[in-house]
């Protein structure tokens, strides 16, 4: 029999391998799952891994998706890590979207530097708004703030809905449920003449290099950490949990704000009934695979948005369900979890001793 | 009584059958001391596979079975990593529904489209007949019967078994339990297991009464809505039929509104009903932090590994 014992020490080595582990054995049961579909395994791996980052404009695309996943990614790795589970990052993303959004649509067709600074300023805002009430109820009713954080994910997709169906639909629409096209100046500058590369991703990185200092670097983080680590501890110290609450929540939320209002005013270029395919709740499995740490997070956006283009590759070329997408991020979710049991565990074989 | 509002009875009956099998499923679960967030995924997971089956095979049952034993397979992972592999059961679960949201979209691509008639009604001579009140309490489908069979088995179990008493030793503090050497692994297992049984039953009933079709993330959030029903009813199984049977209530009584159109507010508003009802009875029965401690198993959520 083999069984777990407990290591003195949580190992360093295996929380940098871990997820590389984690990475393999997802690989490995995604050639076993093509194989089960009757896909070529070779022509599945090509489509999913090597053609969508063969060429440049694969690579930027590559940077557009993980721009959001990293701003989020960071915002919940210092959630998570003080034990704040803020899950509906999603909805924040979505409320950014609308507040940006609607800035672009109130000053459409005005040609002035200022807007796209206020689209985002309303962005970081909507995001933090969504974000306050699970906070508010968290600190002040004891609401469990995984529950609403949700059910808020859910009413924030029917707000998107109700307003792109009424006050921002495109009156020359013809009725669609889409809004007007922004205007040039409502549109983020792009890096790269050609591809859709936004400045979001100069922002992401920047946040990363943000999120780091605050960590490792102030009180704040230090806080956040002996929070998560051991609450009574933090209470003896003084850290206010509540303080740590609002603080988790409006940060994340403001960064899912930001990523949203990056989606309508970049790749997409107005409001529609959907701006992301699911980037707050991918974000959670980016955190986790990223180690909680902003620099981790970066790699780790960085895969998962290859999943994303891998399962759009795909279904372009072998006709795959883009379901494939989700599958493997929830296989990935489950082999980083099981690996982690290395970090705090030694395997060893059970041998009967003789007294 | 007026036709409508019968019908509106008859189909608040089925929307609220899910949310039963889902919530009891997941008190019991918490009873012993695990906190299960993957209820949304095994119900999308258990849906797909009942539908399947019901398709390819013909037999109701053989449906209901295929959910009940996909519940218990995505369950079974859950309690694999949680229980033997010490991972964090907020993590795990949440890694459970976007798996299950995935895998379930992923079997779920053929069946889109495709009709079924419904789960049978059963159908009693005599009192099925009965005007109004032989169509309230006779002639539903069996699963209906089983559910509220099933939350009196649950309420019966708990409280006057000693494996029940048991069960909740395990979830009121592992050590102690373990320390009388009660097999405190093993029974988080089954009680994960029949969690599993219950979403993936929930799920099943979605696509095979409630929808009867699938549509890809069908349930809409029941899972979550089960799990707060949870707190709402403070662990106790006869509350979690009242609970369901509310929230059944609002989802359909919007669904009605909606469709008469004697109210004039946006669809997508009223949609938003019984999310926002989900939040303000969260907020109600959490204030209370007293009635939770008293309540909640005290070793919820937290993981356990025998040292000795």
């Amino acid at each position: 029999m083999i069984r777990l014992q407990p290591r003195a020490m949580p190992s360093k080595l295996m929380g940098y391998l871990a997820p590389v582990i984690a990475l393999c054995l997802t690989l490995l049961s995604g050639l076993i799952l093509f194989a089960l579909l009757g896909v070529p395994i070779g022509e599945a791996f090509h489509a999913f891994f090597i053609e969508p980052v063969s060429t440049l404009y694969g690579l930027s695309e590559l940077g557009v998706k993980a721009a959001p996943l990293i701003l989020i990614g960071v915002g919940l790795s210092i959630g998570f890590r003080a034990q704040v589970w803020n899950i509906g990052a999603e909805g924040q993303l979505i409320l950014g979207g609308i507040c940006g959004g609607a800035v672009a649509l109130y000053f459409y067709e005005v040609e002035a530097w200022y807007v796209l600074p206020l689209m985002m300023l309303a962005g970081v805002i909507g995001g933090m708004l969504w974000a306050a009430i699970p906070a508010l109820l968290k600190t002040r009713f004891n609401a469990n703030e995984i529950l609403t954080s949700l059910m808020l994910t859910y009413v924030a997709g029917l707000l998107l809905s109700f307003l792109v169906h009424g006050a921002l639909r495109d009156p020359d629409g013809y009725n669609f449920p889409e809004s007007r096209l922004f205007h040039d100046a409502a549109l983020l500058p792009v890096i790269m003449e050609g591809t859709r590369l936004h400045i979001g991703a100069i922002v992401a990185v920047f946040v990363v290099v943000a999120g780091w200092v605050l960590l490792s670097r102030t009180m704040l983080g230090f806080a956040l950490k002996v929070n998560g680590a051991a609450p009574r501890a933090g209470a003896y110290a003084g850290f206010g949990q509540k303080r740590l609450i609002w603080f988790s929540l409006l940060f994340t939320g403001g960064l899912a704000g930001l990523a949203g209002l990056f989606e309508v005013a970049g790749p997409i270029g107005q409001l529609l009934p959907t701006i992301s395919p699911g980037y707050g709740f991918t974000a959670i499995i980016v955190a986790f695979l990223g180690r909680l740490h902003p620099v981790g997070v970066l790699f780790a956006g960085l895969v998962m948005a290859l999943s994303y283009l891998g399962g759009e590759s795909a279904q372009i070329t072998l006709n795959l369900p883009v379901a494939v997408t989700g599958v493997f991020q929830g296989l990935l979710l489950f082999f980083l979890l099981a690996t982690d049991v290395l970090i705090n565990f030694k395997i060893v074989r059970n041998v009967r001793r003789q007294l | 009584m007026n036709e409508t509002i019968l019908l509106a009875i008859l189909t608040i009956i089925t929307a609220a059958t899910p949310l039963v099998f889902a919530a009891i499923g997941e008190l019991v679960v918490e009873k012993s001391g695990v906190l299960n967030l993957g209820v949304e995924g095994m119900m999308l997971v258990g849906a797909v596979s009942s539908f399947t089956a019901v398709h390819v095979t013909g037999s109701a049952s053989l449906g209901v079975l295929a959910g009940m034993f996909a519940g218990v397979m995505l369950a079974l992972i859950f309690a694999f990593l949680t229980l033997n592999l010490q991972s964090s059961q907020v993590a795990t679960g949440l890694a459970l529904t976007i798996f299950g949201i995935g895998v379930s979209a992923l079997i779920g691509q053929p069946l889109i489209g495709v009709a079924y008639e419904g789960l049978p009604k059963v159908q009693i001579p005599v009192l099925s007949d009965i005007p109004v009140l032989g169509r309230l309490f006779f002639g539903h489908d069996i699963l209906v019967y089983c559910s509220i069979a099933l939350v009196i088995a649950v309420s019966w179990f708990l409280k006057r078994t000693r494996a029940g008493l048991i069960l909740r030793a395990v979830g009121d503090s592992h050590d102690a339990a373990h320390a009388l050497g009660y097999p405190v692994i093993r029974v988080r297992y089954l009680a994960t297991l029949f969690g599993g049984g219950c979403a993936g039953l929930a799920g099943a009933y979605l696509s095979m009464a409630y929808a009867p079709m699938w549509v890809e993330n069908m349930s809409a959030g029941r899972g979550w809505i089960a799990l707060a029903l949870v707190v709402f009813a403070s662990w106790q199984p006869s509350r979690v039929l009242f609970g369901a049977y509310l929230f059944g209530g609002i989802s359909i009584l919007q669904l009605h509104a909606q469709a008469s159109g004697t109210i004039n507010i946006p669809s997508q508003l009223m949609s938003m009903l019984p999310y926002l009802a989900t939040i303000i009875v969260l907020v109600l029965i959490s204030r209370d932090q007293g009635r939770i401690r008293r309540n909640a198993p005290a070793s919820i959520g937290k993981a356990f590994h025998p040292t000795t």
